[in-house]
């Protein structure tokens, strides 16, 4: 029954020639999509949990593996469990106490007063599969993670807010106003969305220092927040709101400032929406030009302090792989719960993601 | 006002849900930030009348754009005039054409050793080897994706998300995820010992860093890519494979007349997208390879980046007039694109 089902869904098609060697073609590609696209990312989470031990095994285990310890009474700390092949064919779970050389001194957990010799050849460590939290739960502690994870996300907040803000009133005024040098600001607008930061870093980073926002937040949040591309892609929207509303609000007394936040805004929900998602991306993953800005650690960001991470911690895979997981997390939280929106705001808008 | 206040302070509707308080409270800090707003706004209208409000509505970006944007790009081109090691523009005395000298001193363009500014036009060549087969091989896999997404497919949603979830996480994250599985003891060199050969040193061999800066870059944003392309393919009226069909094409017939030339403009699009893009590469590239090995992964904003804020003595005029010259290349780039794209709306 069960295979008859999965060729019978396999073979759904609407058009009446059935099942041919394209599309036996196309579910392999995607197949090999799927693989392609998850298993880098399911072989990083699942490194994530290993120990720093496990990580430097060649050839690696796909799953996390951890070697069982026990307490042996007189050792303060666990030791780890081996099985011991003895040369009469006989096999024992013994306690590890050290390791001189090519000998492994043991301890039965059972007799722990006498002490084995067992050439390291004979041992077998047992294991058993364990999530290493402490790959998680140490960085939190020792290194400044938090911190990071706090400076990335008033980064990411009140930039978006700022740039929804002042985004979405200079989109009021070029779509609802009638004034001279309208037409002037907005092409001034649409040519600088050609104009990436990486072309100004230089006398940007002069604004920046001559106001004295190095190594401050502010140095970072500003600069990118007035989005060429939010402004276009409101515009273009509010365009579609009925002018009718907006002189219907006139005619109840309504200033123009509550025109704005109380009329067009609503309207707008969905153009600020797919902005606000936008907006949160670029911000969280933000790496060159917060590289610039911040040098002070207690001032880095997720993405210059991951970086930061991996350089001075390079021996310590177990540490920099978690927080990469820690980084990606969010993002993919977002991205599960919104993908509809964000896949359709890309088709419709071809915003970059 | 007092009025308005006061049936604020009634006593809440019967709340249900803990959410329902929380986003009461925040939505009403709002009005009164909004209020706060039209208290200085509405006297302001009164005095300079409802056209010019304009103005003060644009006011903000504006103010930001201008410091932020045009500002810096008129002082980027003073700047890349100047000389010295100081920072602030006015502290440095103006050298005219010589930064754009020095970069192109060169006794023969094509060997960057012969230049004077060698690590400049290391930079150029290794930038157009990465933009021709980054943007190459982007356009290919993309296309194809998004043609076999186009097929009566099951689960094509979810497909289409598998694609495009890389293009969401940080270059970073990417370069790390990257970095774990080519490094010497790492899962690749699995599959190779595996298959009887040695471990390869995947990012510290010049040909090899290249090869995977690329395919990562491809496999990071095809997503993206995809997606565009899949939108184009879909807006193509399905009458038209309907009619080709009652005169009967083949497969490749209908995709050579009726499917690649209506896919032309967004393939276009795609293509000047991806190209702008890989110009401009970094932040990937930076944490997976550093540039090296050598100088075999350096690129233009790297050169950039390390001119005028990494190295020891920075030369921040030169930097400036290297971005100048990456700045002119982009903009030719736009100017094709808007061109042609003209021409195709015309056609």
């Amino acid at each position: 029954m069960v295979p008859s089902s999965i060729a019978a869904f396999l073979t759904r098609r609407r058009q009446r020639n059935g099942f041919d060697i394209s599309d036996i073609l196309t579910y392999l590609y995607l197949l090999a999509g799927v693989f392609v696209m998850f298993a880098p990312i399911t072989w990083l989470v699942m490194s994530s949990f290993k120990t720093q031990a496990a990580l430097i095994e060649f050839p690696p285990k796909f799953l996390p593996y951890a070697q069982e310890t026990a307490v042996v009474p007189g050792y303060d700390d666990p030791l780890p469990l081996y099985k011991v092949a003895f040369e009469d064919g006989s096999e024992k779970t013994l306690a590890q106490v050290r390791r001189v050389g090519i000998v492994a001194q043991m301890v039965d957990p059972q007799n722990p007063g006498e002490i084995i010799k067992v050439p390291i050849g004979q041992r077998q460590p047992i294991r058993k599969i364990a999530l290493a939290w402490s790959n998680y739960t140490e960085p939190l502690k020792r290194f400044n993670f938090l911190i990071y994870l706090r400076n990335s996300v008033i980064v990411t907040s009140v930039a978006t807010i700022i740039t929804l803000i002042i985004n979405s009133m200079a989109a009021f005024a070029l779509s609802k106003y009638e004034f001279r040098g309208r037409d002037a600001i907005f092409v001034l607008i649409i040519a600088t969305l050609l104009i990436p930061i990486s072309v100004i870093l230089v006398p940007v980073f002069i604004v920046i220092t001559e106001i004295g926002w190095n190594n401050n937040l502010w140095g970072v949040i500003i600069p990118g927040a007035a989005t060429p591309t939010g402004v276009f892609l409101l515009r273009q929207y509010m365009l579609t709101i009925p002018d009718e509303l907006i002189d219907a609000a006139r005619i109840d007394g309504a200033s123009e400032w509550r025109i704005y936040w109380q009329v067009i805004l609503p309207l707008a929900k969905p153009a600020l929406a797919v902005l606000a998602i936008f907006s949160v991306m670029w911000r969280w993953n933000d790496f060159l030009w917060p590289l610039i800005v911040l040098s002070h650690t207690e001032v880095f960001t997720l993405q210059v302090g991951l970086n930061s991470f991996q350089g001075d911690l390079q021996t310590q895979w177990h540490y920099v792989l978690a927080m990469t997981v820690m980084t990606l997390l969010p993002i993919t939280v977002v991205f599960a719960i919104l993908q509809r929106h964000i896949t359709t705001g890309i088709a419709t808008t071809g915003l970059k993601g | 006002m007092i009025q308005s206040s006061e049936s604020d302070n009634l006593p809440p509707p019967i709340k249900n849900r803990r959410g329902h308080a929380l986003s009461r409270l925040g939505s009403s800090i709002v009005d009164m930030i909004m209020r706060f707003f039209d208290f200085i706004f509405e006297p302001l209208q009164n005095a300079i009348g409802i056209k010019r409000m304009a103005y003060i509505f644009l006011l903000p970006n504006m103010l930001i754009f201008g410091i932020f944007v045009l500002f810096p790009m008129l002082l980027n081109i003073y700047y890349s005039m100047t000389g010295g090691t100081k920072l602030f523009p006015q502290d440095r005395q103006f050298v005219g054409l010589e930064n754009f000298r020095v970069l192109f001193d060169c006794q023969n363009y094509l060997q960057p050793g012969t230049c004077n500014e060698d690590l400049f036009w290391r930079a150029v060549y290794n930038t157009a080897g990465f933009v021709v087969f980054q943007v190459g091989g982007m356009v290919l896999v993309s296309l194809i994706t998004a043609l076999i997404l186009n097929r009566e497919i099951r689960g094509r949603g979810f497909f289409r998300s598998v694609f495009f979830y890389p293009v969401l996480l940080s270059p970073v994250v990417v370069a790390l995820i990257w970095k774990w599985i080519l490094q010497r003891e790492g899962v690749l060199n699995v599959f190779v010992t595996a298959m009887g050969g040695d471990k390869v040193p995947w990012l510290l061999d010049p040909r090899l860093a290249t090869f995977w800066v690329v395919l990562v870059s491809i496999w990071a944003l095809m997503g993206f890519y995809t997606l565009i392309l899949l939108a184009g393919l879909q807006s193509i009226p399905p009458e038209l494979y309907e009619a080709g069909a009652i005169d009967g094409t083949d497969r490749w017939q209908s995709f050579r007349y009726i499917t690649l030339p209506l896919l032309m403009p967004t393939l276009f699009v795609v293509l000047v997208l991806s190209l702008i893009r890989a110009v401009q590469v970094f932040d990937q590239v930076f944490v997976l390879t550093g540039g090296g090995p050598g100088t075999a992964t350096l690129y233009l904003v790297q050169y950039i980046y390390n001119t005028a804020f990494a190295n020891q003595i920075p030369q921040r005029g030169l930097a400036a007039a290297a971005s100048l010259v990456m700045g002119s290349v982009l903009l030719v780039l736009t100017l094709i694109q808007l061109r042609l794209g003209r021409a195709s709306e015309v056609a």
